[in-house]
């Protein structure tokens, strides 16, 4: 199993910003980076994304497995792309202008090239706040974080379930594959389909029975320690804002007000460079 | 908060969700179709929905995908994440038809009609929500969502249908027998 992003402690200027400010920079940086195909901005945000990540002090050696996965990715998809639509590109930006001919139907146009170049650096421009995200933010502050983004505490307090209780499942799941696999059962990949799925539920059956008696288990933990009962609750890891948080959260508002203005200005979410 | 959301339910979201994340990994691929394999999390998630009800697996499809994403992949398909909890709701609207933890989903005619909402549900999501989201957010062509999506539906339907329907059938059993104590009169 491929190894996870998990936080680390240090001390850098996005460790010591709040977790609500980091939580409502990555959701507004995500829906910019959704709306807009502007190819300036995705480049802005692009370098932006590499400054913070320097900032943010994550070694390259945190990143480069996770990262030479969602290459290889795109890849995939922009090859895809291509195959599926060839003209894609000219479509919308409404010119063609070829380079050359590969074979059959397919001709390489700039469009094209201009086009998929947006569709990877749009997904590109993402990848970093989700990393910083995950890397920066104590995922104990996170819940405290989400409800004061306004998310109901019961949710928050499932998503501090779920970021806790990762690690022991996945242990669990490895003791139980290890089990099965000494038992003779086949887990590679070289099975035919039906007999990988069979395999598959060797597995999943007890880790789900033993998650369904675990949640039991919580559950009453929880009840006896009178969870639910008020409707407000408070935060043992809640931090208070500071003015570097106000600084950047007025920041990320002007920046997605900003951008939404340049991209969608002129009626359209493309940057057109060919007429 | 109505009383049929207790601690129970924030619970079985919370490691619902982990065990989502856990099996993001455990995938059997189907074809070539990038991102697209046969994912027994999918049955998880079917399970999850069928006893705890459409917020529970919502939540758990919602948020296991968003966080299985980040955590392996390091970035979000935000377009394949919103499919995802459109499954967990759907399937959980009709928790009370599937009676399992009163140990009567081992029938032919609930597992039928478990079937017919799972690959409804799915249709809705991967033939319908994904592919549009695609188009809208990222602009991709048409006819490549459209063979993408249809590939996670068939995916989906054949891991829920088999998988998720027999894990559902096993844990039925297990259950409803501990439900059949009677008070003395």
């Amino acid at each position: 199993m491929s190894k996870m992003i998990s936080y680390e402690k240090k001390d850098t200027p996005i460790h010591k910003l709040s977790g609500f400010t980091k939580l409502v920079f990555f959701l507004l940086w995500c829906f910019c980076s959704a709306l807009t195909f502007d190819t300036r901005i995705l480049i802005v945000m692009l370098l932006l994304g590499a400054v913070i990540y320097a900032i943010s002090g994550t070694k390259l050696k945190q990143v480069s497995s996770v990262f030479y996965a969602v290459m290889f990715f795109m890849v995939i998809n922009l090859t895809c792309i291509f195959f599926f639509a060839p003209y894609q590109g000219c479509d919308i930006y409404g010119t063609r202008h070829d380079i050359c001919h590969l074979f059959g139907n397919y001709f390489l146009t700039r469009e094209q090239l201009f086009y998929e170049f947006n569709v990877f650096i749009k997904y590109f421009t993402v990848i970093p706040s989700v990393f910083i995200f995950l890397v920066t933010t104590d995922p104990s502050e996170l819940a405290s974080s989400m409800n004061m983004v306004g998310i109901p505490y019961t949710v928050s307090y499932a998503v501090e379930i779920a970021l806790r209780y990762i690690p022991d499942i996945q242990d669990e799941f490895h003791r139980i594959r290890n089990a099965q696999e000494a038992r003779g059962i086949e887990m590679s990949s070289k099975g035919k389909l039906i007999d990988r799925i069979k395999n598959t539920s060797a597995i999943i059956f007890p880790l789900l029975f033993s998650t369904m008696e675990r949640i039991d288990v919580v559950s009453n933990a929880m009840e006896l320690r009178g969870f639910g009962k008020h409707p407000k609750r408070t935060w043992y890891s809640k931090r208070d804002l500071t003015f570097a948080d106000y600084a950047v959260i007025v920041f990320i508002i002007v920046f997605f007000v900003t951008n939404m203005i340049i991209t969608f200005h002129d009626g359209n979410r493309f940057y057109n460079p060919f007429v | 908060m109505n009383k049929k959301f207790g601690i129970k339910e924030v619970v079985a979201m919370g490691i619902g969700t982990a065990l989502f994340v856990v099996l993001t990994n455990v995938q059997i691929p189907l074809v070539f179709i990038p991102n697209t394999a046969l994912q027994p999390r999918m049955a998880i998630l079917a399970f999850f929905s069928a006893i705890f009800g459409p917020i529970v697996g919502g939540v758990v499809g919602f948020l296991g995908h968003a966080l299985g994403d980040a955590l392996f992949y390091g970035s979000v398909w935000w377009s394949w994440v919103f499919p995802e909890a459109v499954v967990g709701v759907c399937i959980g609207l009709f928790v009370k038809k599937y009676g399992v933890e009163e140990g009567s989903f081992a029938n032919t005619k609930t597992i039928v009609f478990f079937n017919v909402v799972q690959a409804v549900a799915n249709a809705v999501a991967w033939i319908i929500v994904a592919p549009v989201l695609d188009i809208i957010v990222y602009k991709e062509p048409a006819n490549k969502v459209f063979v993408q999506g249809a590939f996670a539906f068939l995916g989906d339907i054949i891991i829920i249908g088999i998988l998720g329907t027999l894990l559902l059938a096993a844990y039925s059993k297990i259950a409803g027998k501990s439900s059949n104590l009677k008070a003395e009169d």
